[in-house]
């Protein structure tokens, strides 16, 4: 294998890592969807934590190995139409990802501290509040969907 | 010659999307399934066994068949002469059935393990078997994804 291919495959298992880590973040979502006990909270949280690893470095692994990619190899440039595209749709995937799982992490801080206290048992409607919070799910949704189109912009390369 | 690769008729484009997407849901359902099913040999096992079943079935199952057909459809579509087919298509194929196969197995494990632990039976050996089952078959597609991209010969 070449350098290029090593990059290759580092670029697209950074693709692999950011899926992967939504998928485990939708499974999760849907499945503690209508949790309020602190008790149950965690257990989905405890689920999360590689997850949380692997979204970091799928999204910064996409784009270095992705921009250097363009850099190596001589059929591609930064400035190409479809890989302005992808930077566009990586901005709005990491952007809006942040800002959905937020409210995730508010929700286990929140279930951490009543668990802390002793009522890790007792229902509460502030925790249930933050997991079926709609801004956050239309976020997750947005980044999710920018992230699909990332795929379609890599494979399809439109304009190349 | 991966960037030849990647200049490829525009009709292998949707055929190769279907493939990547499948293996891409499937890696994550993999891998929501090893987290909770390893998760589960230390505490709450008949939650974590639960959760890594229904990723398994519902998540990872409908993946590979995603992937599986995407994957016969592009290999249609190029043409391949028996004597000339390279070597990380073979590591494709072999993992991608095996590893069907497998995950099959890891899902009847994990379904029985399951059931029993909602009967109250306590940790269950069958699902510890199914997380192990589980991370190899995570280990399998990892190197396929490698054998894919990187396309060695």
């Amino acid at each position: 294998m070449q350098f290029y291919d090593w990059l290759l495959f580092l670029h697209v298992a950074s693709a692999f890592a950011l899926v992967s880590a939504l998928v485990v973040f939708w499974s999760i979502a849907i499945a503690a969807a209508n949790v309020d006990r602190p008790v149950d909270s965690l257990r989905y949280f405890r689920i999360a934590r590689p997850a949380t690893i692997l979204v970091v470095v799928g999204t910064i692994g996409t784009l270095v190995f992705g921009i250097w990619l363009a850099i190596d190899a001589d059929a591609y440039q930064v400035w190409d139409g479809w890989v302005l595209a992808a930077l566009v749709l990586w901005a709005i995937a990491a952007g809006t990802g942040q800002r959905g799982g937020q409210t995730y992490g508010e929700a286990q801080k929140l279930a951490q501290r009543l668990a802390g206290e002793g009522r890790a048992e007792e229902p509460s409607a502030e925790l249930r509040t933050l997991l079926q919070d709609r801004r956050a799910m239309w976020l997750n949704v947005i980044s999710s969907l920018a992230v699909l189109l990332l795929l379609v912009d890599m494979i399809y390369k439109p304009g190349a | 010659m991966s960037v030849l690769a990647a200049i490829r008729p525009d009709d292998w484009n949707f055929p190769l999307l279907v493939h990547v997407l499948g293996a891409t849901l499937l890696v994550g359902g993999l891998i929501a399934a090893v987290t909770a099913l390893l998760l589960g040999w230390r505490r709450d096992s008949a939650f974590y066994t639960r959760f890594g079943f229904r990723s398994l079935l519902l998540v990872a199952l409908p993946a590979w068949f995603i992937m599986r057909i995407g994957a016969q459809w592009i290999y249609s579509k190029e043409n391949f002469s028996e004597d000339d087919e390279p070597g990380w298509l073979g590591i494709g194929y072999l993992t991608a059935d095996l590893g069907g196969l497998l995950l099959l197995l890891t899902i009847v494990l994990t379904g029985i393990g399951a059931r029993r632990m909602r009967e109250g039976e306590g940790p269950s050996v069958l699902g510890r078997l199914g997380g192990v089952l589980a991370t190899l078959v995570l280990l399998g597609y990892i190197v396929a994804v490698w054998a894919m991209s990187g396309k060695p010969d």
